[in-house]
């Protein structure tokens, strides 16, 4: 079956928000067990003394782009049908800043969050809950922000075009990042004092 | 594999659940031909919120509009049925692994209800900006480097790196 099976009318559409909750399921018991209920784990690659988020996120993007690579590469995804998160320069740049800070204040992601509040870990459930007041706003305020929303738009661009390689080798540059981030964190973690949390 | 913790609940090794969750990733896009996200939810339902107190502010608004009012139905949305699995999936990892507990997590060298102050604070700032940016940690920064979106990589630069400076400012509160 070419991938992604819901817009190849193999599947129903009814069948996807089912999917949707199977896929939701895997992706919290992965963050969970590996220990995102838990923001002092988290924040711990801020400070060095625990780096399972480098560790899990890097290893997650490059299984998953690998991954998609080689289906494509075996026919059984067409690459077009994905959803490519659009370019919109100014905003990607300013609201990563702003979701940075949020982060080392509150000590989560939104995604994170929620699994701290599925095992019972109110700062999560209170972080969750300031994320509602902090999309209201933002969408009150809209009218002020429209302009930044909206500029520099670039499209459904990809990074390997960026640079100009093809997205095999920017992958294959992304898998040697990660593992060298991998080695760099065992080091750093061996020099740091350990944290008890 | 297991990392035994003093409380008695374990994770796994950090590789295998990135493989694991790169694998939900991948399972995402083959399926639905979409990435995972968790700030959607979270959008789609203020935006019905508000379409249910102030249907006329909705219609209004160039934001609120793209996502409620009319015919559309925020809360009949993928994004919304995958939160509602990842509670379920985190639920169903705490009871494997034995983390069950009501707790405010915090630094021995702070009080719990400053520790809840600044949650709140982060999670209104984090949905701010995860608003302006389109996605969050998962819908825009990973679910982006997946499918190689420049935009995706921005982000996620954007948010590590400024964290990385910020969490020195906020140090106090973690170590």
């Amino acid at each position: 079956m070419i991938g992604p099976i819901i817009s190849s009318g193999l599947v129903s559409h009814a069948w996807d928000n089912i999917f949707a909750v199977f896929i939701g399921m895997g992706f919290g018991f992965a963050l969970e067990s590996s220990g995102f209920s838990s923001s002092r784990k988290i924040i711990g690659t801020f400070f060095g003394y625990d780096f399972v988020v480098v560790k899990v996120f890097f290893t997650a993007a490059i299984v998953a782009s690998m991954g998609l690579l080689y289906l494509s590469y075996l026919g059984l995804v067409d690459f077009s049908q994905l959803y490519i998160q659009p370019t919109f320069l100014t905003s990607a740049i300013v609201g990563g800043i702003i979701m940075g800070i949020g982060f080392s204040m509150g000590g989560f992601c939104p995604g994170t969050s929620l699994c701290a509040a599925a095992v019972g870990r109110l700062d999560g459930l209170v972080f969750f809950g300031g994320m509602f007041l902090g999309v209201f706003l933002f969408s009150e305020s809209f009218p002020i922000f429209e302009n930044m929303y909206y500029s520099g738009s670039q499209g459904a661009k990809m990074i390997n075009s960026a640079f100009g390689i093809s997205p095999e080798l920017f992958t294959f540059f992304l898998v040697l990042a990660a593992v060298g981030m991998f080695f760099g964190a065992a080091w750093v973690q061996k020099k740091v004092k350990k944290v008890e949390y | 594999m297991k990392k035994i913790k003093n409380d008695g609940s374990f994770y796994v090794n950090p590789y295998l659940g990135g493989v694991m969750l790169g694998t939900v990733l991948l399972l995402s896009f083959y399926i639905s031909g979409r990435g995972l996200g968790a700030s959607g939810a979270v959008k789609n339902t203020v935006a019905a919120t508000v379409n249910v107190i102030a249907p006329q502010h909705v219609e209004k608004s160039a934001y609120y509009c793209q996502f409620a009012g009319g015919d559309k139905k925020p809360m009949n949305n993928w994004l919304v049925y995958e939160v509602l699995g990842v509670l379920a999936g985190a639920f169903i990892s705490g009871i494997v692994f034995n983390r069950l507990k009501l707790k405010v997590e915090h630094s021995p060298k702070i009080t719990s209800r400053r520790r809840l102050w600044f949650a709140l604070g982060g999670g209104l700032v984090f949905g701010f900006g995860a608003q302006l940016a389109r996605g969050c940690t998962s819908g825009a920064a990973l679910s982006g480097m997946a499918v190689l979106s420049y935009g995706g990589y921005i982000t996620m630069v954007a948010i590590f790196g400024t964290a990385f400076v910020v969490a020195w400012i906020f140090r106090k509160n973690w170590i």
